[in-house]
């Protein structure tokens, strides 16, 4: 049986550092009212640096964490709601700017859960046998698409991008995984529609490339659906909550993750959170939060980790793991 | 007045008030500095215990606009 397994983490975050003060100064609000409701304190905003090239900087550093040859890279997957392009896709774009010329590389598209989605694609490229090898990304440049004017959800967004390596292994690795969508509520969290338009349209039709958000919607989905999705993930893998060392959830809102703590009866204290540095980074919370814990030691060969994602879609998903 | 007590319950958990201090008259979001997320938590507990969909929460000002939507819901 072969399984997949991570190897090595990395991230990169533009150095542009914003706090909520900041950004009060253009828009009506203030660092109470942003805090008390997210948890947020500041995000990095891009200094011109795009999705394909903060993705590359994390692809990098995840290189040489784990001291890895780009050349014997299988697969490249960017999870992205902020590609650089429709086409070339920022995979392909990561692809050119490490080398990895062996490699075969797209893009996937589940907002935040997006990096859910890329391990499980991935995971499946390796049982398979097709690949020996993953690089899965979540990179986004989402300042490109906040409105300023919106003060309900600018305040909320930051780029970021983080990533594994994935490799086969004999044992361990992947232990339960859910991915799930709604599409019939998608319209409540969309991002840079692309109306249909040519030279015989009669009325010229408005570009949006804003991030739009209906908050109860979401707030709803992630409070409902996600701990669902966590007690089902543990309840496969056969292990108890006592044995889970992290979840891993994606920074959205520290009070959502209150509320999905409670709800699942797993201690908030097993909850890492890093909203207040970052805000929500879509695709990179999960892989940014990852990459900092293997930073700080926090996690150690053996353990068990639980990662769950919500978002645009809408999607969701889960991935308990044995590190 | 069930339909009162249990969602008087409900807005107490959620602020962290005092029951006795919550009447119908009673301001959720002013008398009881419930933010937005804490409305929105308050209508998916409310959902969940009476099975209703409440779809509009611009009306909700006080625990009787709450206990009314429900009512009608629940017809």
């Amino acid at each position: 049986m072969i399984f997949s397994k991570i190897k090595c983490t990395g991230s990169y975050v533009p150095g542009k550092i914003v706090t909520n003060d900041m950004l009060s100064q253009y828009v009506d609000t203030s660092d109470e009212w942003i805090r008390s409701r997210s948890g947020i304190e500041k995000r990095h905003f891009s200094e011109g640096e795009n999705t394909s090239d903060i993705a590359a900087k994390a692809a990098l550093d995840i290189l040489e964490n784990g001291n890895v040859n780009p050349l014997d890279i299988e697969l490249i997957i960017v999870a992205t709601v902020s590609p650089d392009y429709t086409t070339p896709s920022t995979a392909c774009l990561v692809q050119s700017k490490i080398g990895a010329v062996n490699a075969v590389a797209f893009d996937l598209s589940a907002a935040c859960s997006g990096f859910i989605f890329g391990i499980s694609t991935a995971d499946k490229f390796i049982k398979t046998g097709v690949y020996k090898n993953a690089l899965v990304i979540g990179a986004e440049v989402l300042s490109k698409h906040l409105d300023f004017k919106d003060r309900s959800t600018c305040v909320l967004f930051g780029d970021g991008a983080g990533g594994v390596f994935l490799e086969r292994a004999e044992n361990g690795g992947i232990l339960a995984e859910e991915i799930g969508s709604d599409g019939n509520r998608g319209m409540s969290l969309i991002c840079a529609e692309k109306k249909a338009s040519h030279i015989f349209n009669i009325e010229p039709v408005e570009e949006d490339n804003f991030l739009h958000m209906d908050g109860r919607a979401i707030f709803d989905f992630a409070t409902r659906q996600t701990p669902k999705c966590i007690l089902r993930l543990i309840e496969k893998s056969g292990i108890c909550v006592e044995q889970l060392k992290y979840v891993i959830p994606h920074q959205a809102n520290a009070r959502i993750v209150e509320i999905i703590s409670r709800k699942t009866k797993i201690p908030l204290q097993k909850f890492y959170m890093n909203i207040a540095e970052y805000s929500n980074t879509s695709a990179a919370t999960i892989p940014i939060a990852l990459n900092e814990m293997m930073k700080k030691e926090l996690l150690h060969k053996g353990d068990y980790i639980l990662m769950a994602g919500f978002g645009g879609g809408l999607t969701w998903g889960g991935l308990l793991i044995k590190i | 007045m069930e339909v009162l007590e249990k969602i008087k319950e409900i807005i107490a958990e959620q602020t962290g008030k005092d029951i006795a201090e919550i009447t119908p008259e009673t301001s959720v979001m002013e008398d009881l500095e419930a933010d937005s997320l804490d409305l929105f938590q308050i209508i998916n507990d409310i959902e969940d215990e009476f099975d209703v969909k409440i779809e509009n929460t611009d009306e909700i000002k006080t625990v009787a606009d709450v206990v009314k939507i429900v009512e009608e819901n629940q017809q």
